[in-house]
């Protein structure tokens, strides 16, 4: 680009700036403290500062504006001070629009839930280092959930354009490798079209099955100085998603219109609405039950091939099942086998599955094992393991299976499923009994509060934006799921702090399509940042937070309990290091510190019900609210 | 994070003990205090980390021999060290007062679709 005579970019400006600043100091030594004014108007080391040369951050800009990311949520840190000074003034704070986060743990989580609704990734930015540390948790529940997060790292890689202290202690020599154990891909451009080429290549990386976090580091010199070169934006093409191997998946089809009691358990299958569909045309070809994990919204609650979900979906049982279809699932083992319980020593896990019962797995996320972590879980002895998206791979399944289907196998198909359609009337019946127990109790009980939410949702467009294993999955047993914006799964890799900033950027996502974003909100997780209310507050995000407040981490809680039994000692001390009371943390004067609207503490559940309809009336008014309600532990 | 599924046997165990008068006063206190109720809820009421123990159709004695003896899971063996007899008869005493839950009928909500 051309540069007027005389004019220096930020760097030089920089650099111009401390050399002058030296030389005054050189003259005064031995003569004062207080350098005497330079004698002349023209300083020896004088700069000009045009201010009309772009930046190389603005051209960054233009290259992360072709990824089609709406939003940038970050706490602000001077390693990419240049890069939002770009997106704000020289971008337009459009596409993406800045987030202002209060950690960067919630900015990551934020973006996390937003890219299960949207299906595509937000985009975070972070200052190495510190902030990279803040995030790495919530980074490592996106990689752990398969969910694509883009995150921009800056960072001051060159020494001579660290200035002072604070730019030294937060320069690495390389930004991304404390995240690199749990990110898809990551690079260090040195120059702009380097970084051009390399944020392109990273978001088709992340948009990939399987989905994970990708890092580009933004050097602050690459951003603060003026464009030089000639440069060119590549094209983004993003690749078809890895299918399985066609003579496996025929094999497969085989092995499942053979099958007397064949089962279908999902994890995170349906990456798109498609993917409910197709799982329904492949349950319906088969006239196999579904045995949901809820790590996505995979399949409608109510068809009537929906098998009984329990208390825990996680764990399915595949008892009597002579062929198991395992479609992204995650911790295959721990349902083919019961494990060693707690209260016992050593490894004594023993199959459940009948002798002879075949297992199919299906999954993506083999392409992409990391050693050190070690969220593949126990190695699976399957019969037929095909490397490939569950999704993609759906429709010649589906297909092969229509076309090895006979009549005498249809008629079979058939009465099977109409005995599964009756289980599944009698596990629906049962759930509502089971629901009316403790209906009255204070703390209120967990099916009372999802029964009383679920009365005045159901007809809107809702989403609930938070998984429900802390209140014994009551929404997945009384709810009727069927859409895929309505359940979003669970955190990925149990680092909690996940909930509350995953609820509102899933909320963030549901606002333009005027969705009615629900999270039940665990007490424990709404404590590690709350910050992220004030976020939702600011940017005006329609959430409904209703606390499950059983004043614990009451997972922990039972566990100590129940050590204490297997000792054989002091089981009344559970509460020692779990409990959060003494003083009970009042969450609605901490939310209306945010600016949301906010009731309660409720305990009284005939008190539930009209919370709930004000607070509703709130949030369809365009505006975060939070009801806190006591409730019981589970 | 593991769950915990405990899961207590509808059908009564035969009891060769004498049936002990329970305080449901104190069981409630028990339940709570020896946390009872962390896994299967302050009315019993069960959920996903502990079976339903409101008006439990066990007997006492099979109560009691089922919190000394579970069924291989993750409730640990309760020995008389942590919990006697009696208090475990309080406790049994508790669960059993507690008012059986509203009709299903009776809850709108829970009926409509």
């Amino acid at each position: 680009m051309s540069k007027s005579k005389g004019s220096v970019g930020r760097r030089g400006f920089l650099r111009g700036a401390a050399a002058s600043a030296a030389g005054l100091a050189a003259t005064a030594v031995g003569a004062a403290q207080q350098p005497e004014p330079p004698a002349t108007s023209e300083p020896r080391g004088a700069v000009e500062v045009t201010g009309n040369e772009k930046p190389g951050s603005d051209f960054m800009v233009d290259v992360l504006k072709t990824l089609d990311i709406e939003y940038c949520a970050a706490n602000p840190g001077s390693s990419f001070r240049g890069l939002q000074e770009s997106f704000i003034n020289y971008g337009g704070n459009k596409s993406p629009e800045w987030l202002t986060c209060c950690h960067e743990e919630s900015a990551a989580a934020m973006a996390h839930g937003y890219a299960k609704i949207e299906g595509k990734p937000m985009m975070i930015m972070v200052h190495a280092n510190v902030g990279v540390q803040h995030a790495s948790m919530a980074i490592f529940n996106c990689y752990a959930d398969r969910v694509p997060l883009y995150i921009v790292l800056g960072n001051i890689l060159d020494v001579n354009f660290r200035r002072n202290n604070a730019e030294w202690v937060h320069s690495v020599q390389d930004a991304a490798s404390m995240v690199r154990d749990f990110v898809k891909w990551d690079d260090t451009p040195v120059t702009l079209g380097h970084f051009a080429e390399s944020a392109v290549r990273a978001y088709k990386i992340a948009m990939t099955p399987p989905y994970e976090p990708v890092v580009i580091v933004a050097d602050a010199t690459l951003q603060e100085e003026p464009i030089k070169e000639n440069i060119r934006i590549p094209k983004l093409a993003m690749s078809a998603p890895p299918q399985g191997d066609s003579a496996a998946v025929q094999e497969a089809a085989r092995m499942l219109v053979a099958a007397q009691n064949p089962v279908i358990v999902t994890g995170r299958v349906a990456r798109t609405p498609k993917g409910i569909d197709l799982l329904v045309q492949l349950a319906e070809a088969v006239q196999a039950p579904v045995k949901d994990q809820r790590l996505r919204m995979n399949f409608p609650s109510a068809h009537p091939l929906y098998a009984d979900p329990g208390v825990l979906p996680l764990t399915p049982n595949v008892r009597g099942a002579d062929v198991i279809l395992a479609l992204e699932v995650q911790d295959l083992y721990s349902i083919t086998h019961q494990m060693t319980p707690l209260n016992r020593f050593g490894m004594e896990s023993r199959p459940t599955t009948e002798p002879g019962a075949k297992i199919i797995t299906v999954s993506a996320v083999e392409l992409n094992h990391k050693s050190n972590n070690q969220d593949f879980g126990r190695y699976i002895e399957a019969d037929l393991s095909i490397t490939g998206d569950a999704e993609a791979t759906l429709p010649e399944l589906i297909e092969a299976v229509k076309r090895l289907t006979n009549s005498d196998r249809r008629r079979a198909m058939q009465e099977r499923g109409a005995q599964i359609a009756d289980a599944g009337r009698r596990w629906r019946q049962q759930h509502r009994e089971l629901a009316t127990v403790g209906w009255d109790a204070s703390p209120i009980s967990t099916a009372r509060l999802s029964a009383e939410l679920w009365a005045q949702i159901k007809n809107e467009d809702w989403s609930l934006v938070s998984w429900d294993r802390m209140v014994s999955s009551w929404p997945t047993r009384l709810w009727n799921f069927d859409k895929h914006y309505q359940f979003i799964g669970t955190h990925g890799g149990s680092g909690i702090g996940y909930g509350a900033p995953a609820a509102v950027g899933a909320a963030l996502a549901n606002r333009k399509h005027g969705r009615l974003s629900i999270n039940i909100q665990n007490d424990g997780d709404l404590n590690y940042a709350p910050g992220v209310l004030w976020t939702a507050a600011h940017h005006k995000i329609p959430l409904l937070n209703i606390m499950h407040n059983n004043r614990s981490y009451h997972e922990e809680r039972m566990y100590i309990q129940m050590f204490g039994a297997k000792f054989n000692r002091g089981i009344e001390n559970g509460d020692i290091g779990t409990a959060l009371g003494n003083p009970d943390i009042d969450y609605a004067s901490i939310a209306k510190g945010y600016g949301l609207y906010a009731e309660g503490p409720i305990t009284d559940p005939k008190n539930l019900a009209p919370a709930i309809r004000r607070a509703i009336e709130r949030v369809k008014a365009g505006e975060p609210a939070l009801l806190d309600v006591v409730t019981q532990p589970r | 994070m593991k769950m915990f599924l405990i899961l207590l046997p509808l059908l009564a165990v035969t009891a060769s003990a004498q049936t002990m008068t329970g305080d449901a006063v104190n069981g409630k206190r028990l339940t709570m205090r020896n946390g009872c109720y962390q896994c299967h809820g302050t009315v019993g009421q069960g959920g996903m980390a502990g079976a339903r123990l409101a008006q439990t159709r066990l007997s006492q004695a099979g109560f009691i021999s089922y919190v000394r003896n579970p069924r291989p899971g993750n409730m640990p063996p309760y020995r008389a060290k942590v919990m006697t007899d009696q208090e475990l008869a309080d406790v049994y005493a508790y669960l059993q007062s507690v008012p059986p839950p509203v009709p299903l009928a009776n809850i709108p909500i829970l009926t409509q679709k």
